[in-house]
């Protein structure tokens, strides 16, 4: 099925999907390079309808051990925690962009909304990282008005074998108006 | 070589600490602190200049590995098995980072260490954490 086959016409007619497209991808972008951490590590998002996929390309900065080498165990930590704030937010925001409450191009101008706030992270190093790239999906549980409960898996070249897993609780930014 | 040195340039060759600029301030048996200054890099609440909170877990995790490292019962490098950290408030914009870490046990396989992040109000922790990590087989 092809993107936008879900998407309800807007005044009547049909978008064309590349319109659509545009549109997504502008307020992801939007969202993922709006913050300066996610652009100190690198991490970008591909986005397949509404599945997000964090990646990570391998830097030399996130080497934790140098001798393995190995990626810096809180850098793993990092990734996953911003593949669950940003996986959360997106959730939340598709919602409003596919409803017409926000307009994508108000995102894109820097009219961002705040984002969750963690409460706790758990993280599980199930294996070493190795010095390549990785991904990570986030899904969430459970998001409330105020409390939403997230989990996340990253693998490197075989995805039925995570490096690296974590939970996290988070709270939702207040809705505004 | 002694132990302290040991830590020393076992944190000072990583990678990712030089990355995020991250100091040991002091190091004691099975005990760690370090700092990491405030930077517009590592912000991650764009509006108000809060560094995000995978920033900090990077710091933490750093030095909850530097005090497993530096504990008399530990034989040489360390990997972390599980990290819990609760975040309990925004670090103020503009302030380090200040990170202790205590080693308080170790058996021959897993240390168990728990950890302090704060920012000049030291009454008021930013986040905790607690973690397991690998004894290396001597």
């Amino acid at each position: 099925m092809s993107e936008g086959s879900f998407v309800k016409p807007r005044g009547g007619r049909p978008e064309p999907v590349q319109v659509i497209k545009q549109r997504r991808d502008a307020a992801l972008g939007a969202l993922v390079h709006g913050v300066p951490y996610i652009q100190f590590l690198g991490i970008e998002f591909d986005r397949r309808g509404d599945e997000l996929t964090a990646i990570l390309p391998f830097d030399d900065k996130l080497i934790g051990n140098p001798l393995l080498p190995a990626l810096h165990g809180g850098v793993t930590a990092a990734f996953l925690e911003v593949t669950a704030i940003i996986g959360l937010s997106w959730a939340s925001l598709w919602e409003e962009i596919e409803s017409g409450r926000i307009d994508a191009q108000t995102l894109v101008a820097g009219n961002l909304p705040r984002l969750p706030k963690t409460i706790d992270f758990t993280v599980d190093y199930l294996r070493t990282g190795l010095p390549r790239d990785a991904y990570a999906r986030a899904k969430v549980n459970r998001s409330g008005r105020r409390y939403a409960s997230v989990h996340v898996e990253a693998w490197q070249d075989n995805r039925a074998r995570a490096f690296a897993q974590a939970t996290g609780h988070f709270l939702m930014p207040r809705l505004e108006g | 070589m002694d132990r302290d040195k040991l830590a020393r340039q076992f944190t000072e060759a990583i990678p990712h600490a030089r990355a995020l600029s991250m100091t040991i301030d002091h190091l004691g048996e099975g005990v760690a602190e370090m700092s990491m200054p405030y930077d517009a890099r590592f912000i991650g609440a764009p509006e108000t200049g809060v560094i995000h909170g995978g920033a900090v877990s990077a710091l933490l995790d750093t030095c909850c590995g530097a005090s497993v490292v530096c504990h008399p019962a530990s034989k040489g490098g360390t990997a972390t098995i599980g990290l819990r950290i609760d975040y309990m408030r925004a670090a103020t914009p503009g302030q380090a980072i200040r990170t202790r870490a205590e080693c308080y046990h170790v058996t021959r396989s897993v240390a168990f260490v728990r950890a302090t992040a704060m920012d000049d109000d030291t009454d008021r922790p930013v986040a905790t954490a607690t973690g397991t990590f690998t004894v290396e087989a001597g």
